[in-house]
């Protein structure tokens, strides 16, 4: 159970958006689909979603490919940034929509969640904030009832406590119904505890697919004098460094070797974030 | 429950020590129902499968017990076990880190006997 991406390509106008993503997202995990601006993740999600064609490579949803395939397609939802509803529609009216294209979708649980937002189920959708539009189709992802949750910067656009609340309806919604879950945020710290597993891409390539608690075990910076921190690089998997004055950092994989610090260095533990820009960052000088 | 948790540990790991501290303050009393997997993580805004694995160390231990049904329980005893493992610990993370500055400064054990007095008498 789950998706599969097998050597996917995607090109607009010959640029490459994604270029021979290889990736397996298994059922009963939360995702994180992280990268910068302009990195691939929405041409990742609309290519599972089958809003894209790719233009090589194939797309698996539970062994079968997505393309053309209504039943493959009926599992999974995707809330794309964009608002797709359409555009003259009251807030109860879309709920009712949604329910025709997913038969499992759960109105009592999209009222009650339009109640815990405040979403005002007689507005118009054409007429809703960036937030409450946000949050409209936030609420019919989570009711879909649909196995498979593609979504699409969730939170652009909310608040601090409209977060806090769309961060806590996703975990009793994933502790109910354990499903498959990729969400893209650019709010890292925040999701980094939601998460359980980590997708990283950068320039339409796949860096990384990994548990988020074994990631963070297996990275680490060390940081000193730059003679004893370069000596101690030496033959270890960098992922970047920086240089201030006499003093570097330098970000690896693995685990730390106290026994090489020699007394000169220390060595910290980096949170998902720093982790992210260091893999994603330096966009020239890191790649090695 | 309190926020914040540190990136210094697994996130599981805090779970488990949360967990612990409610049963060493009272918070949860032995035979008594502890959070279930949803309500702690909702409440942290934890991955389920974080907040489990938390428990499990915890059910490893002994500390709690799975009630077929119904839910996790404080098993008996489980205070005790907790000071017992903590004593452990702070002597590891604590005592022999300090007897190593101790010994750095030139202090013998009743030099850094009576500084650790001292402290509990400024401490309180």
């Amino acid at each position: 159970m789950g998706i599969e991406l097998k050597g996917v390509t995607k090109r607009f106008k010959g640029a490459a958006a994604l270029d021979r993503v290889g990736l397996t997202l298994e059922d009963r995990h939360i995702y994180g689909l992280l990268g910068r601006n302009g990195a691939g993740k929405s041409t990742l999600l609309n290519l599972i979603a089958g809003r894209l064609l790719p233009t090589q490579g194939e797309i698996l949803v539970d062994g079968e490919p997505v393309l053309e395939n209504d039943r493959a397609l009926g599992k999974i939802y995707c809330m794309s940034e964009a608002n797709y509803f359409p555009e003259g529609l009251r807030v109860r009216e879309i709920f009712r929509f949604t329910s025709e294209f997913y038969p499992r979708f759960d109105l009592p649980y999209a009222l009650n969640l339009s109640e815990k937002f405040e979403l005002d189920l007689n507005a118009k959708n054409n007429k809703l904030s960036t937030g409450f539009g946000t949050i409209l189709k936030i609420i019919a992802a989570l009711a879909s009832g649909a196995p498979i949750l593609l979504l699409d910067e969730p939170v652009l656009g909310l608040d601090a406590g409209n977060r806090e609340l769309f961060y806590r309806e996703l975990i009793q919604n994933f502790s109910e119904h354990p499903r498959l879950i990729v969400f893209s945020t650019h709010l890292i710290e925040e999701a980094a505890k939601l998460i359980d597993r980590a997708v990283i891409i950068r320039q339409g390539t796949l860096i990384l697919n990994e548990d988020v608690e074994t990631l963070l075990e297996d990275s680490y910076l060390i940081k000193g004098p730059a003679q004893a921190a370069d000596r101690y690089a030496e033959g270890r998997t960098v992922i970047s460094s920086e240089l201030l004055g006499g003093l570097k950092t330098v970000y690896l994989r693995g685990r730390p070797d106290p026994d090489a610090f020699g007394g000169d260095l220390i060595s910290e533990k980096i949170d998902l974030q720093k982790l992210f820009i260091e893999l994603t960052g330096r966009r020239k000088e890191n790649q090695k | 429950m309190p926020p914040g948790f540190t990136n210094e540990k697994p996130i599981f790991q805090q779970v488990a020590e949360e967990l612990e501290d409610a049963v060493l303050s009272g918070a949860f009393r032995e035979e008594e129902q502890i959070p279930s997997t949803t309500e702690i993580s909702v409440s942290y805004k934890i991955n389920p499968a974080t907040a489990l694995k938390g428990i499990n160390l915890l059910v490893e231990e002994s500390i709690v017990y799975k009630r077929r049904g119904i839910g996790m329980f404080v098993a008996p005893g489980a205070k005790q076990k907790i000071l017992e493992k903590r004593k452990q610990s702070f002597y590891r993370a604590f005592v022999l880190p300090m007897v190593r500055e101790a010994e750095k400064l030139g202090l013998g054990p009743e030099e850094t006997a009576e500084l650790t007095k001292r402290g509990f008498n400024d401490g309180n």
